[in-house]
């Protein structure tokens, strides 16, 4: 795709390596501005939060302390953090089951993140939802689904609350190529583009649905190009690359603020991980995660860049040591916050009617 | 020869019809396939066409009359095919109403105007089809709160399908009345999601029997992200339609759903008999915070019932209602079956039988307290209910009994149920696959013990 001119620009315009795919329609514009340098700190630091997060998630994960499934977003970094980076406040986030990433680039704690993995009082759900259910009114992150697809009927439920209100607010909607076979995705496709509803679908097209890689599972050309029938623009993006990311969330948020309905970007990623902490990951060569890992790496690619552009040792150690300190904080609490009251076994299942309190008139 | 031109029957639950307008006189010629009449069911104005071609030799029944019986001869065309006298049927010009097909059908039930509440009050009492009654709610619940919209398949520009929706496109406009595709488990997502945004959707499946596409939508999304959250996300949405048996639409289509989501905690379950409680009820179902199913029935949209003249008339949720007192048994029913309970009271009310009928009206949260006060005085009870006898409401109940008033009871408790079969389509075999009234009768008789002792 047509990147800015920079040095690592002529050696991630091949990435993603994995994709055998015969491409879709290659992002047009997409001539990034390299943000200022603020900027570039920013998308770095919440980068490499996650990044140092999740590392942290999967030791007390081995540790015993999380228990059930675990999906890591290391090597993904680059989607969520463009994404939202681009976003307002009052855009709505809803995604997969994979979302410590998403909820950290919400701007939600890390404290009430990692705590929640845990188990613990002090995590956003109180324990009670564990890490594929999360949520935060207050950062407009509506989860945290723990069913594959189910996320993107929601996620166009939220883009029709904007539009219901009037509102120019845009709904992400985040899934993985794994949840794009599902029909509720198309059911979902069809109506944001008949009501032209401010949708943006994000294909988090990580190459490999649990153990099957996309290319055993999805027929066709690009993922990209599943909402052409509808006439939902589409555009396959270079998921590794920060900047590539933030360029077509500009054109998406854009195109869905002006009215003009859906759109589909398909972000070429790839998770270095196994899907969930059980999984060994036998199903791709150790070659193919240490290309991606050695070439197409989201902190390493932005680091040159910034690197480029005088950004010190110094400056990096800095940012290590902040995000360090903030991870290390994290697990603590996460650690230290009580298990739930046993009474909270009981409570949140139904909202008790007090502002409510219906009469029957007339009835005996 | 002469046929005769019948009054058609132009849905499942049609049994009587207006002829709303003649489109010939006696005298005119018709050819096989011209409209020459236009019928009013309660769902729908119908065009009916000639199936034969001649002259319209005479009309028996006036235009504009009201209650027409399915079968009626309504006019007769002349002609000069063979001299055997055969009825010519009439067939409908488009097609009926979009969910069964049409069928000459015996309604389960008859429409009786029926007390449904013992104390309304006597000023302002109003006389509504369980229909209008739901249609009345839903527009004062969203002239009340702007948030509020409905959502479905034909709830818009036709209607409703049943037309509960009718007239709500025409006072709200599209932007609050939305008609959906075909996609159950989309716009079941879409309205969690919108709800999950604290707007208030009115999901209407055409029948729940369809929500079984969407199934995954209510239970793991709505039913469990208030828990799920620690509190944070409520889902104020309802879904409502008709559930339970149709008539004459076989299994896919005619089942009731009620034990499959009173099972689930997270959601209410709310299942009226009574058009005042199906209104205050559905009210109130849109009012509350939580996910609520609201199961209506086909068969009573086109009942009359009296109801409070009051657009504020709300029925708790959770609240049972003792439709009939009586000392000597217990029999607790809800939607339709409430009719055929009180059928059965007052059949054995002849022969002696004192019973008290509880229509439960929600199914969850449960109204344990009603159910066991009742029984604690009766010591007998007959659950009864049109779905499934394995793991239905009437096995919660039996369970209830046994934890709660045991010591009570001077009989087992008793359940009338649908067969466990899925429902057939021959009218002989699903009358027996439906719970009647005489099955109700039977029941009671055998836990008061005075049958076959």
């Amino acid at each position: 795709m047509a990147r800015s001119p920079r040095k690592a620009s002529a050696k991630s315009a091949n990435a993603p390596k994995p994709i055998k795919r015969s491409p879709g329609r290659p992002a047009k514009n997409a001539v990034p501005d390299v943000p200022d340098q603020d900027e570039l700190h920013r998308l770095y630091e919440q980068m490499l939060l996650i990044r140092r997060f999740e590392e942290k998630a999967g030791q007390l994960y081995g540790m015993g302390q999380i228990g059930g499934f675990c999906h890591l977003y290391i090597g993904q970094e680059a989607v969520v953090v463009g994404m939202q980076s681009m976003a307002r406040p009052d855009d709505t986030v809803v995604t997969s089951y994979r979302d410590h990433g998403h909820m950290l680039a919400c701007g939600m704690e890390a404290r009430g993140v990692m705590a929640e993995l845990t188990g613990r009082e002090g995590g956003y759900s109180k324990g009670k939802g564990g890490s594929m259910h999360m949520f935060s009114r207050e950062k407009n992150f509506f989860g945290g689904h723990g069913i594959v697809g189910a996320q993107v009927p929601i996620g166009l439920g939220l883009g029709f609350a904007h539009r219901y209100r009037g509102s120019d607010a845009v709904s992400m909607t985040y899934f993985g190529d794994g949840a794009i076979n599902q029909g509720q995705v198309y059911e979902s496709f069809n109506m944001a583009a008949l009501w032209q509803l401010p949708v943006i679908f994000v294909i988090e097209n990580n190459q490999y649905g649990m153990g099957t890689s996309v290319n055993r599972a999805a027929a066709g050309r690009a993922l990209a190009d599943r909402g052409k029938a509808y006439g939902i623009p589409g555009m396959q993006v270079d998921g590794m690359d920060v900047l590539a990311v933030r360029a077509a969330a500009a054109e998406a948020i854009a195109h869905c603020r002006a009215g003009k309905g859906p759109y589909i970007l398909e972000m070429q990623t790839y998770r270095y991980r196994g899907h969930s902490m059980s999984d060994p990951a036998k199903y791709r060569t150790r070659e193919e995660v240490d290309t991606m890992r050695k070439q197409h790496d989201p902190l390493d690619q932005l680091k040159e860049i910034m690197v480029d552009q005088g950004v010190s040792d110094e400056a990096f150690r800095e940012i290590d040591s902040k995000v360090k300190a903030v991870v290390s904080d994290a697990a603590d609490f996460a650690l230290s916050s009580p298990e739930p009251d046993p009474s909270e076994l009981w409570t949140d299942i139904i909202i008790e009617n007090s502002s409510h309190t219906p009469t029957e008139k007339g009835a005996a | 020869m002469t046929h005769a031109v019948t009054m058609p029957a132009l849905s499942p639950t049609m049994t009587e019809g207006k002829l709303s307008r003649w489109l010939v006189k006696q005298g005119d010629e018709v050819r096989s396939g011209d409209v020459i009449a236009e019928i009013e069911t309660d769902k729908a104005v119908m065009e009916v066409e000639a199936l034969e071609d001649g002259s319209m030799s005479a009309i028996h029944v006036a235009e504009g009359t009201e209650g027409v019986k399915v079968g009626t001869t309504i006019a007769e065309i002349s002609n000069g095919d063979s001299d055997a006298s055969t009825p010519a049927p009439v067939a409908p010009a488009s097609a009926p109403a979009p969910t069964p097909t049409p069928a000459p059908q015996p309604v389960a039930t008859p429409a009786p105007v029926v007390q449904a509440e013992a104390s309304v009050p006597a000023a302002g009492v109003i006389n509504l089809t369980m229909r209008e009654a739901l249609r009345d709610a839903m527009a004062e619940e969203m002239r009340r709160d702007d948030r509020v919209f409905v959502m479905g398949e034909e709830v818009a520009e036709y209607q409703g399908a049943y037309k509960v929706t009718q007239g709500l496109l025409d006072e709200f406009g599209h932007r609050r009345v939305i008609d959906t595709p075909i996609t159950e488990m989309g716009f079941a997502g879409l309205g969690v999601g919108a709800a999950f945004a604290d707007l208030r959707p009115v999901v209407e499946f055409m029948t729940f029997n369809f929500a079984m596409q969407a199934i995954d939508q209510i239970i793991n999304s709505a039913a469990k992200t208030l828990y799920m959250s620690g509190g944070q996300m409520g889902c104020p949405i309802v879904f409502r339609g008709p559930n339970g048996a149709a008539a004459r639409v076989a299994a896919q289509h005619s089942q009731c759903l009620a034990s499959w989501f009173a099972h689930c905690p997270g959601l209410k379950v709310v299942s009226p008999w009574s058009a005042a409680d199906a209104k205050g009820l559905l009210k109130s179902a849109i009012r509350d915070p939580n996910p609520v199913i609201f199961l209506e029935n086909e068969i009573l949209y086109g009942q009359s019932f009296d109801l409070p003249d009051d657009d504020d008339h709300t029925v708790p949720i959770g609240k049972a209602n003792i439709v009939r007192p009586g000392k000597d048994v217990t029999i607790t029913a809800f939607s339709i079956m409430v009719g055929k309970a009180l059928e059965a009271a007052e059949e054995l009310a002849a022969a002696g039988i004192d019973a008290e009928v509880i229509d439960l009206r929600t199914l969850r949260p449960l109204d344990t307290e009603t159910i066991i006060a009742s029984v604690r005085k009766t010591s007998r009870m007959v659950s009864c209910e049109e779905g499934f006898p394995f793991a239905g409401i009437g096995a919660e109940l039996i369970a209830l009994i046994n934890e709660q008033a045991f010591d009570y009871l001077d009989a087992p408790v008793a359940r009338v149920t649908g067969k466990d079969v899925p429902m057939p389509y021959a009218a002989n075999l699903e009358e027996l696959a439906l719970p009647q009234a005489a099955d109700i009768v039977a029941a009671v008789k055998a836990t008061t013990w005075r049958e076959g002792s």
